[in-house]
């Protein structure tokens, strides 16, 4: 690099560049100016033989330590892995250490949960707390990415370089495309429909909060590429958003709380389990089931929006 | 062997064929869809193990959802043709 910079400060015969340089600024150039200076001094490097071997040279070393510093990198990674797999109890093997928590989760969740799938028991009645932080994480990121990606293309000034670019992205829309739009029409009515009961059967069948969520919120990408926008905004506009992530969020909180505090303090709660396999059952299962899902789906939904069009919903409706 | 150990190995071998030619795959657009795939491997790997519930998941957020994210990425950062899309915008 010092080899480059003496080569500059020969090569740039005016003032300025050297007084740069140097740190001094005392002349003050304009920026046309500096601009002029830059390009002459690149031109005359490039053209200077010995720059380009200098670069060659530079670059060729870079590559031997960047290669050997990701290989010796990447060999340590996979040496470490491997030996914590060995660490881990085999699959399919009971072990002593932890067989105790699974044993009376198999034995008494039934009992103590009413719910049918006891996978759906303990993610949401005995680990019910690890779920309330998934939730918030996931509403968190939506909160990063819309403060990343979002745009307002009324605020822009339309001299931005970005500008058409920008509102190219916003208006064109793939459902133009008869394969995807058909798609659309056959499929998304099913996916929708698939995740609802999914998201309603949690405590009785597998799945739940999370993959119902996951479900909906693609079946709702399906729609608005196939569709447009303007047909899920009908449905889904930043208000409801809003309103549902937050008042999803309350409810799972206060539900749970109010068990927490109960069964701390040795008070009996007054929900009612209901009679196993139905589907109010379960006692808090189902309506904590719907609270996650909603939430997942509208993070889901607002992910794709946002990559998409730089907003969760339309401005106007909502 | 059963045939639940012999689809397992099959599927296992295909889950670490796609995940090493993610790696050395030049363009964006196909590593990507090698992605995808390997969600939906894992999927049924998924089922095999006795866990539906992630299976759905999987294909749902892992198969879907993140692979659509990917594609939305490679178009804001335009690395697909950029001709096509303003061609297309002016058809319409």
């Amino acid at each position: 690099m010092k080899k480059i910079f003496k080569k500059i400060k020969e090569l740039s015969s005016g003032e300025i560049m050297s007084n740069i340089l140097d740190g001094s600024t005392e002349p003050d150039p304009s920026r046309e100016q500096l601009k002029e200076i830059k390009k002459e001094t690149i031109k005359s490097l490039e053209e200077n033989p010995d720059f380009e071997a200098i670069v060659e040279r530079q670059r060729k070393s870079f590559n031997l330590l960047y290669y050997s510093f990701a290989f010796i990198g990447s060999v340590c990674l996979i040496g470490v892995l491997l030996y914590l797999v060995s660490m881990l109890p085999r699959y399919g093997v009971e072990n002593p250490r932890t067989v105790e928590v699974v044993k009376r989760y198999v034995e008494n969740g039934l009992e103590e949960t009413g719910a049918v799938n006891i996978v759906s028991g303990m993610i949401l009645d005995y680990r019910a707390f690890d779920t309330l932080g998934e939730s918030h994480v996931l509403f968190t990121a939506l909160i990063c990415v819309n403060i990343l990606l979002r745009i307002d293309i009324k605020n822009m000034r339309s001299d931005y370089e970005d500008y058409y670019t920008i509102k190219r992205d916003v208006y064109y829309d793939m459902s133009h495309d008869g394969v995807l739009r058909l798609a659309a029409f056959v499929f998304s009515p099913c996916i929708l429909t698939f995740g609802i009961y999914i998201l309603l059967n949690g405590q009785i069948s597998p799945g739940g909060g999370f993959s119902g969520g996951a479900v909906l919120g693609a079946g709702l990408i399906l729609m608005s590429a196939g569709f447009g926008f303007d047909k899920v905004d009908k449905i889904f506009t930043l208000k409801i958003n809003n309103i549902v992530t937050f008042s999803a969020l309350t409810f799972y909180s206060f539900a749970k709380g109010y068990v927490f505090f109960t069964g701390a303090n040795g008070i009996e709660n007054h929900i009612p389990k209901g009679t196993p396999g139905a589907i109010l059952s379960g006692g808090l299962i189902l309506p904590l089931d719907i609270a996650v899902g909603i939430v997942v789906a509208c993070t889901m939904f607002g992910f794709y929006s946002l990559f998409r069009r730089g907003s969760v919903a339309s401005h106007i409706n909502g | 062997m059963d045939i639940k150990e012999i689809l397992s190995i099959i599927l296992l071998s295909l889950l670490i064929i796609c995940a090493i030619s993610v790696n050395f795959t030049k363009k964006l657009l196909p590593a990507v869809i090698i992605f995808m795939s390997y969600s939906s491997l894992m999927c049924i790997v998924w089922i095999l193990m006795e866990s539906p519930d992630l299976a759905i998941t999987e294909a749902a957020v892992g198969a879907g959802i993140s692979g659509t994210l990917f594609l939305m990425t490679l178009k804001k950062i335009e690395a697909e043709d950029r001709k096509r899309d303003e061609e297309n915008i002016q058809k319409n």
